[in-house]
């Protein structure tokens, strides 16, 4: 009995903690009456026992309650993939004895890429299931709608799913931290490597029309900086729902243009390859690293037609025959024939999903016993040099108080053969928010 | 000649209902009324956030079941006029600083003009045709919203975040509920007027163009006016809903206002019960909890298990909330006789 109401005592305490804020609520409100008990309570046993343990909502002697946000349904529903592997891998953790020995509770809720229904779901983790954290909820719109919420309420909105640059902001936004280099660092270091080894490129652009492809053109004028608009010579967007990008190729070419920053989402990056070699456009390729898989991009698109295409890279690419012997990799196979034997093995998603989902348990162990929302978000902005086995050799994880872009190195590489060839050093492209 | 026969001949496209049966008896409404005013006091906030969704959609339903249910034209184009309702209220508020409260007429004002503007070629297209048409608004306002000449106010496709307002004169209540008692003061001034619309010289004219458009004209009814004014009264409550729905979700991307929010609002409706407008709030329901049991039921499969959970609702009362409100109400009569 007594050791029952010890265990059940200091969520009740850090309940009181989130209500302070809304305490000016009706008298009628029924809630207010348990809180005032609880806290009257917290108030005579918060005594030195209890000191090494802490807990907010979510977290407990056996279980870390973890909320995450994926578009199972909708347009994006291809990434949801990415929320499954990461059930998978707490599967494979608790099933290995937990994280000092607390089991993960991983609740994962569909948004169908919509920010209002985002905005729905975060707050029902948040306030209904209440979890600890949210982690790696996906996609620039639906964590541009919760992020304002989630840092009014103080919850970690950690190691989100996007590419775009406003999540390294630790001053405006202390609760929120990205995960992957974004995507305007990225372009930048093509930009360097043009005014380096290119420096009269006529540079032809085709990118997406939203957000992402939006966030790499910027990055790529920044890194010209005052060239920029005499370099690029033409930026030509395409909309998701076209069938086939031929005819923006086709106009591209005919602008004698010898650079070609294709800008593009998996599907029609390999119909951008495939053109190009159809036309026989043959200008310095640079392809995206949201395309550069071998298994969805380059293979459909033809080995003869990929040869010298650059691009960059943090993660090691499933299907590159490189890997093959790789002791990160095997471990990655070996987790997907035991605890994940549905997943696509040559979906970039899934590595992308298992890695952070190991930079998570990362920061949990780092945790320790203090399971506190403030010492979550302490932890993940103290990772130094963490290697991860998805990670290419010498990548490392880094974060501090001041720098909420948990990976910003990429290396370049170029196609040649059948797979990748990395070259250059590790690039660094740390663009703050 | 042929136009006569096939207007003659042609199934109204929806059923005929009568003007006190699109209403609820006042006990029925004072009783809602209550109950949507006592709930929220004793629940989560979380909840009071979902209430006050359900009362946004709710009227986003109403307005499309006065233009089906009134006048009797379909949309699928509503989520276009609840973004532009959004947007207004979004850039008012951030860019101009604006007043929430003040942003909201604006914006029923400014859809209203766009509905009414669409409304005239939507004239010469009836039944499937306009839907399709609407259809195409829906689709290219998510895009119009993300082009680069008014980037500056919507902020393209980054959206804009939208400050959540704090209950005034001091009242000791949360942003939620403040939000939630706000909302439903609007919607029930809005329900009123759209009662009152529908039994009025306006809401007859609608409804006999609604049950035959040739005997209406004859009668001497304005049919080119009146359709035009539905889609811009139905178009103009929508943009007041949409204004909410930004204040309330604290945020506007064109992703939030796509075709499948047109087809949630257009589902709403049939589920509540077309031209019974109290049934709006019960189609706003479904289209808000549905998917969440779905998604219970099964994480992969959750569209799957929506439609079979909509196919049910459709088979078993194809009319809707309003079948089941029938049913109840003889129900409760026979009871009293015995």
């Amino acid at each position: 009995m007594h050791s029952r109401s010890r265990k059940a005592l200091p969520i009740k305490k850090i309940d009181t903690f989130n209500q302070t804020k809304e305490v000016q609520m009706p008298a009628i409100h029924w809630r207010f009456g348990a809180v005032s008990a609880a806290l009257a309570i917290a108030a005579l046993t918060s005594s030195g026992a209890l000191a090494q343990k802490k807990y907010d909502t979510g977290a407990t002697d056996t279980e870390i309650k973890i909320g995450n946000i994926m578009p199972y349904s909708g347009p994006a529903s291809a990434y949801g993939v990415i929320g499954k592997t990461e059930q998978a891998y707490f599967n494979k953790i608790n099933a290995e004895g937990g994280i000092n020995g607390r089991k993960i509770t991983f609740i994962s809720y569909d948004d169908g890429y919509s920010p209002p229904k985002t905005v729905e779901q975060a707050r029902k983790l948040v306030e209904s299931d209440e979890v600890l954290f949210i982690f790696n909820p996906l996609g620039t719109p639906p964590n541009s709608a919760i992020q304002k919420y989630m840092n009014s309420k103080k919850v970690p909105q950690l190691f989100v799913a996007t590419g775009a640059t406003k999540w390294n902001d630790p001053k405006e936004f202390p609760w929120t931290m990205g995960w992957q280099p974004n995507y305007q660092s990225e372009t930048q270091i093509y930009a360097k490597y043009i005014l380096k080894n290119k420096p009269d490129a006529r540079i032809a652009v085709l990118y997406q029309n939203d957000d992402y492809g939006k966030d790499y053109l910027k990055g790529l004028k920044d890194g010209l900086g005052a060239k920029a608009a005499s370099m690029i010579v033409m930026e030509e967007s395409y909309e998701v729902s076209e069938p086939t990008i031929d005819s923006h190729i086709v106009k591209l070419k005919s602008t004698g243009a010898d650079v070609f920053m294709n800008i593009t989402t998996p599907k029609f990056a390999a119909q951008a390859i495939k053109k190009n070699a159809e036309i026989e456009w043959k200008p310095l390729h640079f392809l995206n690293n949201v395309s550069a898989s071998i298994g969805s991009v380059i293979m459909p698109a033809g080995f003869a037609a990929s040869q010298d295409i650059i691009s960059s890279a943090y993660l090691k690419d499933t299907s590159d025959p490189q890997w093959k012997n790789d002791a990160g990799m095997k471990a990655f196979d070996e987790f997907l024939t035991k605890y994940f034997p549905e997943g696509n093995r040559v979906d970039a998603s899934v590595m992308y999903g298992y890695t952070v989902a190991q930079g998570l348990v990362h920061v949990l162990k780092a945790c320790g016993d203090d399971l506190t929302r403030e010492n979550v978000m302490k932890q993940a902005a103290s990772i130094k040099d963490l290697e991860l086995g998805g990670l290419l050799p010498g990548i490392k994880v880094n974060t501090s108080a001041t720098d909420f872009a948990p990976i910003s190195q990429v290396q370049l590489e170029r196609f040649t053969g059948k797979s990748w060839v990395l070259f250059g050093e590790i690039l660094n492209g740390d663009v703050g928010g | 000649m042929s136009a006569v026969d096939e207007v003659v001949t042609e199934a109204p496209a929806v059923e005929a209902v009568p003007k006190r049966a699109m209403t609820l008896g006042y006990g029925t409404s004072l009783v809602m009324l209550a109950l949507f005013l006592i709930v929220p006091l004793l629940v989560k906030n979380f909840i009071v956030f979902q209430l006050t969704m359900l009362l946004i959609y709710g009227l986003a339903v109403l307005a499309l079941n006065i233009l089906t249910g009134g006048s009797g034209q379909f949309s699928l184009g509503q989520s276009a006029f609840y973004a532009v309702g959004a947007y207004t209220s979004a850039i008012l508020m951030e860019h101009a600083g604006v007043n929430y409260a003040l942003t909201l007429p604006i914006a029923g004002v400014i859809c209203f003009a766009f509905g009414f503007l669409f409304g005239q070629p939507a004239l010469r297209l009836s039944g499937v045709y306009l839907a399709l048409a609407t259809f195409a608004l829906a689709t290219a306002m998510p895009q119009l919203l993300k082009l680069g000449y008014f980037e500056h106010w919507t902020g393209g496709v980054q959206g804009l975040v939208v400050t959540k307002p704090d209950a005034p004169f001091g009242l000791p209540m949360s942003q939620d509920m403040w939000l939630y008692y706000f909302t439903l003061a609007v919607t029930i001034a809005i329900y009123i007027f759209s009662v009152n619309l529908l039994r009025s010289r306006s809401g007859r004219a609608f409804m006999a163009i609604r049950d035959n458009e040739i005997a209406a004209s004859a009668m001497g009814v304005d049919v080119a006016l009146y359709k035009t004014l539905a889609f811009g009264v139905s178009a103009g409550i929508t943009g007041v809903a949409g204004g909410l729905g930004a204040i309330a979700v604290q945020f506007v991307a064109p992703d939030s206002y796509t075709i499948t929010l047109a087809i949630s609002l257009f589902l709403g409706m049939v589920v509540g019960g077309v031209g019974w407008l109290p049934g709006s709030i019960v189609g706003s329901a479904f289209i808000i909890f549905v998917p969440n049991i779905a998604e219970g039921i099964s994480k992969g499969l959750s569209g799957a298990v929506f439609g079979v959970l909509l196919f049910l609702v459709i088979f078993l009362v194809p009319h809707g909330a309003r079948q089941v409100a029938i049913v109840a109400q003889q129900l409760v009569g026979k009871l009293k006789k015995n």
